[in-house]
């Protein structure tokens, strides 16, 4: 289980976003995932070994890394990375859970879901209305809390986002006060600059994301509360209004002719 | 055989698990193997190499280490997902079981064509009748692999914090020697994580299996109250009640004598009285 499996859950996910939803799952998989294995994982990875004090006492450079570094960077975005992620498998979910009711209506052989076969209520796509709008904006809401909780704690922990090049460490065993030293500070910080970049970026993409969804539902409101009859169909007038009105009350099968929001 | 490996295997159970059996599954690939997988290891990684006592004899650092840390955290953390995870595989050999049940009823009754077959394989099972004892020993036996390697854990490192000095007097060590962990505060925070993200995973159990009682136990209630209505095998819907009948007959008069076994004991071909508490 890794970051590639984690790529093949989430590409599920993708078929039913937002195209702003996509460039987020795409930045966050390009410019944030393989950057963190293919690059900064070699940055930090010696950063203890070549976490040098200068005292020949032993355990006193144990002592002054964990003083200075409670968690390194690479594990911090690691976790990030993974909360953020998640909450796109809350829309999965739900998405499952709409396709095996219309599976077991269609195998009840109900009028109203008018699929040829199983293999086509498989690959249909939802369109984000009723209940799945509230989840999928939901897990939008949470991806930026845990997104701006993240980049709180990195500040929080680190003082700011610049990797000194020198520390000065009084922890007992080290005698008196002790000098260490960083490895590969610049390089460090300019990943870590880097890495807050993308995070924001994609915080932006996030809120525009909740602010397309957001307008679109008022919209499709205004447009409903207007125009009652005014949506293209193949039915004649009456039995959409009763289908959208079924629709709205039980929300359970997502029928063709609706989400022409266009 | 790696984590993926693994993954691949559980992912078949997951089509016949409950709601809750399914977040389970999640938060076990997601939560625990992928953070153990991605982050523990490497924290853990120079465990040894950075573990450093305040002295120079030899063999002193090995002794100590070996005293202090009789089996890592990412090892037992290993053993625990494994052992935690396996007994999803019950449901799968029981679940396969009874797809061989059917298909080979369904060669009985004439009925093998590929895409009867097919959709032998690719239905969902009902979680009834010994599926349901099956689904709740291996949520039991899941709970208990749970809290005995919670308790070793508890056993083997008293309290959760991992500390950044450890006294060591082993041979041959000279009295007592000053010994420093490497990474204590960062192990410890994913000491915490991992035990918050078990006890969750308890929680879901627990929860899952209360959803099961009481689903039986409201079942049970409707089998009572409402004539038996011949819930069960899949088939058992697809045959008409003449036809069943027949079929029935026919079957019985034959020498097969575990198959005989299986179609008195099959709730769809035949009407059941109320045997189990799952039907």
């Amino acid at each position: 289980m890794d970051w590639g499996s984690l790529h093949s859950i989430l590409g599920g996910v993708n078929k039913h976003s937002t195209s702003i939803g996509k460039i987020w799952l795409t930045v966050l998989f390009i410019f944030r995932i393989m950057i963190l294995v293919v690059a900064a994982e070699r940055v930090w990875g010696d950063e203890q070994d070549d976490f040098i004090c200068n005292t020949l006492q032993p355990g006193c450079k144990n002592v002054c890394y964990d003083h200075f570094f409670p968690i390194s960077h690479i594990r911090l975005w690691a976790l990030q990375l993974i909360f953020v992620s998640t909450p796109a498998l809350l829309v999965a979910m739900h998405v499952a859970y709409r396709r095996h009711e219309k599976k077991r209506q269609f195998r009840k052989g109900d009028q109203k879901c008018e699929y040829k076969d199983i293999e086509e209520i498989r690959k249909q796509r939802f369109h984000i209305e009723g209940s799945l709008w509230w989840t999928y904006t939901s897990s939008i809401f949470f991806r930026l809390v845990f997104e701006a909780v993240f980049m709180y704690v990195f500040y929080f922990m680190y003082d700011g986002f610049q990797m000194p090049r020198l520390m000065k460490c009084s922890a007992w065993p080290c005698p008196n006060t002790v000098d260490c030293f960083v490895s590969r500070p610049t390089e460090k910080t300019v990943f870590t600059i880097f890495m807050i970049a993308v995070s924001s970026i994609c915080i932006l993409l996030n809120v525009a994301e909740l602010c397309y969804l957001v307008t679109k539902f008022f919209l499709r409101r205004s447009k409903r509360a207007g125009n009652p009859k005014h949506h293209p169909n193949h039915e004649n007038k009456e039995e959409t209004k009763q289908n959208e009105m079924n629709e709205l009350i039980s929300d359970s099968c997502q029928n063709t002719v609706i989400g022409f929001s266009s | 055989m790696n984590w993926a490996g693994l993954y691949a295997v559980l992912s078949g159970v997951n089509r016949h698990s409950t709601a809750i059996g399914r977040i389970w599954l999640s938060v076990i690939f997601i939560f625990r193997i992928m953070v153990l997988v991605v982050a523990a290891e490497s924290v853990w990684g120079d465990e040894k190499s950075a573990f450093t006592c305040n002295t120079q004899q030899p063999g002193c650092n090995s002794v100590c280490y070996d005293h202090f840390f009789p089996i890592s955290h990412i090892r037992l953390w290993a053993l625990q997902l494994i052992l935690v995870t396996t007994p999803a595989l019950l449901v799968a050999m029981h679940v396969a079981y009874q797809q061989h049940q059917e298909k080979k009823l369904l060669v009985l009754t004439g009925h093998a064509d590929p895409k009867h077959m097919e959709e032998v394989k690719k239905h969902k099972m009902r979680i009834s009748g010994s599926l349901w004892w099956t689904y709740v020993c291996s949520v039991v036996f899941r709970l208990l692999f749970e809290a005995v390697f919670m308790y070793i854990f508890y056993m083997l490192y008293p309290g959760y914090q991992m500390v950044r000095l450890v006294k060591c007097e082993a041979y041959p060590c000279p009295n007592t020697v000053d010994c420093f962990i490497s990474r204590p505060t960062e192990k410890t925070i994913f000491t915490v994580f991992m035990l918050v993200t078990s006890s969750i995973c308890i929680v879901l159990n627990l929860a899952e299996l209360v959803y099961l009682v009481v689903r039986a136990c409201a079942r049970r209630g409707q089998h009572n109250s409402n004539p038996p209505s011949g819930k069960g095998s899949f088939y058992g819907h697809k045959l008409s009640s003449e036809y069943k009948q027949n079929e029935i007959n026919q079957l019985l008069t034959e020498q097969d004598g575990s198959l005989k076994d299986m179609l008195r004991r099959n709730p769809g071909l035949q009407e059941k009285g109320d045997r189990c508490s799952a039907c």
